[in-house]
């Protein structure tokens, strides 16, 4: 079952513990700028929002790639890129929808998430499980499930009621 | 790579900035964070220098494993002399801004001098900047973050603010980082109010280098779970410091009425689960997997909509069983005026619970405090004594320089009925059944203060062998014992002093939990960091130093064994309600003071608490410049 990097922010408790695992782990450095992930707040309000590449069934950066250098993992489905083929035109950067891509500031090369190869290391770290590897169908399962909770305890109520 | 970042001085009456290195010297002495900031404080520093003159230095130093992903290193550590006590200023606090700092390049900040108007500063990839704050002065510390924000138009700065309390230099102003994390105590606010410095902001790309980051990356993994596995962590994730009442309360060890009560009776509402009528989440410091703090909305009610975050046990404590205030909403309310304000929780709960208690006792009346009924339980009084000390008006001048300028001017015996030690207010626990908790809050450097060396698991009563396997010698597990708790306090002040200075969360060692990560996972992640080899044996000795050097400070300002001691109302007044083991307690002088004796030979101090020249030789202090005689 293929499974996707899901998010939860409404689980995100904004400690960035993602983005500084990522960095390390893909960087070997501890600088959240270099990571593939990145939590979006809004402060004032308590909102937060990890924002990281969508593995989209249609990439825009394979579209605009003007050297196909934008593949996708079989095993993972990830959406990686071929340093060999990449020029560093950064088209992609510029057309991700989700700022997902970004360049790193010292090898000038693009960085994107590729799902560690099936292990994200973010998911690892994320306590709250904010962040969860886990395939559509589990997730759409427990989402149901957890939005009927309040259905079914209202039902409960009813039959014990009657 | 740690090795890298810098010390910025920053004299703000010249505009002159001058950047250094961090001496591996140095920090095998002092690590970092508080350590090296308190190294600083005491070389730097002239004695009996004006806190809020223009030769007071404010600090601001990083931990030395800052930004690591565990264990909520985001803690950052603020110093200078302290305009409250006179004594060591320090204040932690956690939020974002100290591994900002880091990716800016610094790890450690010293600002003299008095900027001729507001201003702030923009520390950015190694560059300083003095910035016209003009247009911030004045306010809140929310609005100060987000005009930052706005017009450096960056959304990922991290700021360092005051509120106006720390404008009109209200002594225990506090400083402030986001919506929740605030340097409390000792009145750091009241320093940077005093230098016309209103912000410091810090953004930064510069990458932080490890040693062995696979390794490390590894190691940090474990240490989360090592520490989210404890029940402790477990609690606090869910309810926050909040849960710790559960438990006193039902014991009677929180100071209700000010001092008169040590349990709040119909205290219901306070219960931790509570918070969930207001909770829409919990909220992580940075690296931190416990996420102990509540974000709370008030939805209903005049001071509706209201978005927060926290509130600590302290504010419970706070607004709550001193000021006899039996509501949640009423912490929630006031949590977010003190913020708003950045005036220190504790300082401003403990002042307010003791003015009640003087206009109970006809010390105080209508007319001293323009008219305001300081009564029991009235949450609008409250609120309005908040607003009072932040913009010094009217009786809130009088409390805003704190319990000792406020005794002085008082005057009326009004001395006897202050819970406050070296001039800082205690939290609202009460000390009298439990001699460990009493000990540390006398003997904190910092003045009354349960942040120095409170160890918590005392209160789990674990066994004797269990202890001693910690603590490297006999201890009672009895609470109330006196026996071995010196020990217990000499060997927390090591560990927290350490913790403050590798920049990592206290609750994420051993507080409340006994399995928390300590000296040996400690040794470990500096090594894997930073590439430094330290024993457990070399960190105790930096604790020691660390606390010895703030020992060194507090008696060339002229504090001495007489100020290591309690409130008199502790070796008078039993407490009166509570369980059995909390009931009926009161602190014995005679036991007390041989526990003072012990503690002070534990530390390698003599009798009067002052360093023995064999003690400062071993910790290489003495070479450093003293004026004791």
């Amino acid at each position: 079952m293929q499974k996707i990097l899901a998010i939860d922010p409404e689980k995100c408790t904004g400690c960035r513990l993602c983005e500084t695992a990522c960095s390390i782990h893909n960087e070997k450095t501890c600088a959240p700028e270099r990571a593939r992930i990145h939590v979006t707040k809004w402060e004032n309000e308590g909102i937060y929002i990890p924002m990281v590449c969508q593995q989209c069934d249609i990439p825009i950066c394979e579209t605009v790639c003007p050297m196909h250098a934008v593949k996708r993992d079989t095993d993972t489905q990830a959406v990686i890129i071929d340093e060999k083929l990449c020029v560093g035109c950064r088209l992609c950067v510029q057309f991700c929808p989700f700022g997902a891509i970004g360049v790193n500031d010292k090898t000038k090369t693009i960085t994107k998430c590729d799902l560690c190869g099936g292990e994200p290391v973010c998911v690892k770290f994320c306590q709250p499980e904010a962040l969860q590897y886990i395939d559509t169908i589990t997730l759409n399962q427990r989402k149901r499930r957890a939005a009927a909770k309040k259905f079914s305890e209202y039902l409960k109520k009813m039959l014990i009621t009657i | 790579m740690v090795w890298n970042r810098k010390i910025a001085f920053i004299n703000l009456s010249t505009g002159k900035v001058s950047q250094k290195l961090v001496s591996k010297t140095m920090r095998t002495l002092y690590l970092g964070g508080r350590g090296l900031n308190m190294h600083m404080l005491y070389t730097l520093l002239k004695p009996k220098t004006d806190p809020l003159g223009h030769e007071n230095v404010l600090f601001v130093g990083a931990g030395l494993l800052g930004g690591i992903p565990c264990l909520g290193s985001g803690r950052c550590d603020i110093a200078a002399k302290s305009p409250l006590t006179g004594a060591v200023g320090d204040s932690n606090i956690g939020g974002f801004f100290a591994p900002e700092l880091r990716f800016a390049g610094f790890d450690h900040l010293a600002i003299t001098g008095k900027a001729d108007k507001p201003v702030y500063l923009l520390i950015k990839n190694g560059e300083v900047e003095i910035k016209d704050a003009s247009h911030l002065w004045g306010e809140d510390t929310f609005e100060t973050q987000t005009v930052i924000k706005r017009d450096e138009d960056d959304q990922n700065i991290k700021s360092l603010v005051i509120g106006v309390a720390g404008e009109n230099l209200v002594r225990f102003a506090n400083v402030r980082t986001g919506m929740k994390n605030s340097a409390g105590r000792t009145g750091m606010g009241c320093v940077m109010g005093s230098k016309n410095l209103k912000a410091i902001a810090a953004r930064g790309t510069v990458p932080l280098d490890f040693a062995y980051p696979d390794e490390l990356l590894e190691y940090c993994k474990q240490m989360n779970n090592m520490i989210t596995s404890t029940r402790w962590a477990k609690a606090q994730s869910r309810w926050g410091t909040m849960i710790i009442y559960s438990n006193t309360n039902t014991t009677g060890l929180i100071r209700t009425r000010n001092f008169q009560l040590n349990r709040l009776e119909e205290g219901e509402d306070l219960e931790p689960e509570n918070i969930d009528r207001y909770s829409i989440g919990t909220s992580g410091c940075y690296g931190c997997a416990v996420h102990c703090r509540h974000r709370y909305v008030l939805r209903e009610g005049p001071y509706a909509p209201l978005y927060g975050e926290g509130p600590e046990y302290t504010s419970l404590g706070a607004f709550g069983t001193m000021v006899d205030c039996k509501k949640m909403e009423t912490i929630l309310v006031a949590n977010h005026l003190v913020n708003k304000y950045g005036v220190d929780t504790l300082e401003t709960g403990g002042l307010i619970a003791w003015a009640m208690e003087l206009y109970e006792k006809g010390i105080l009346n209508d007319k001293m405090t323009d008219g305001l009924k300081l009564q029991w339980g009235d949450e609008e009084a409250v609120y309005e004594m908040i607003r009072k000390i932040a913009y010094r008006d009217g009786f809130g001048n009088t409390l805003a320089d704190g319990f000792r300028g406020a005794i002085a001017k008082i005057g009326n015996g009004s001395e006897y009925y202050a819970i406050q030690i070296k001039g800082m207010s205690n939290l609202h626990s009460d000390e009298r059944p439990t001699p460990s908790f009493a000990l540390g809050i006398a003997t904190s450097t910092r003045g009354a203060d349960h942040l120095r060396s409170r160890p918590a698991i005392d209160l789990y009563g674990l066994p004797e062998d269990l202890l001693k396997e910690i603590y490297g010698g006999s201890v009672a597990t009895d609470y109330n014992s006196y026996d071995g708790k010196s020990r217990m306090v000499w060997w927390q002040e090591l560990l927290y002093a350490i913790t403050d200075s590798i920049g990592t969360c206290k609750f994420q060692t051993v507080f409340c939990a006994v399995h928390a990560p300590k000296w040996k996972e400690f040794s470990k992640l500096i090594q894997l960091a930073t590439g430094m080899k330290l024993s457990k044996a070399q960190l105790m000795d930096i604790g020691e130093r660390i606390y010895t050097v703030e020992r060194l400070f507090n008696l060339r300002e002229g504090f001495s064994r007489k100020d290591d001691s309690l409130p008199e109302r502790y070796f008078k007044e039993p407490t009166p309600i509570g369980l059995p083991a909390a009931r009926n307690k009161k602190i014995d002088r005679k036991k007390f003071n041989k526990m003072l004796d012990e503690y002070y030979e534990l530390h390698g101090w003599d009798n009067n608490g002052i360093p023995t020249m064999e003690t400062l030789k071993k910790l290489h202090l003495d070479k450093e410049p003293s004026n004791l005689t």
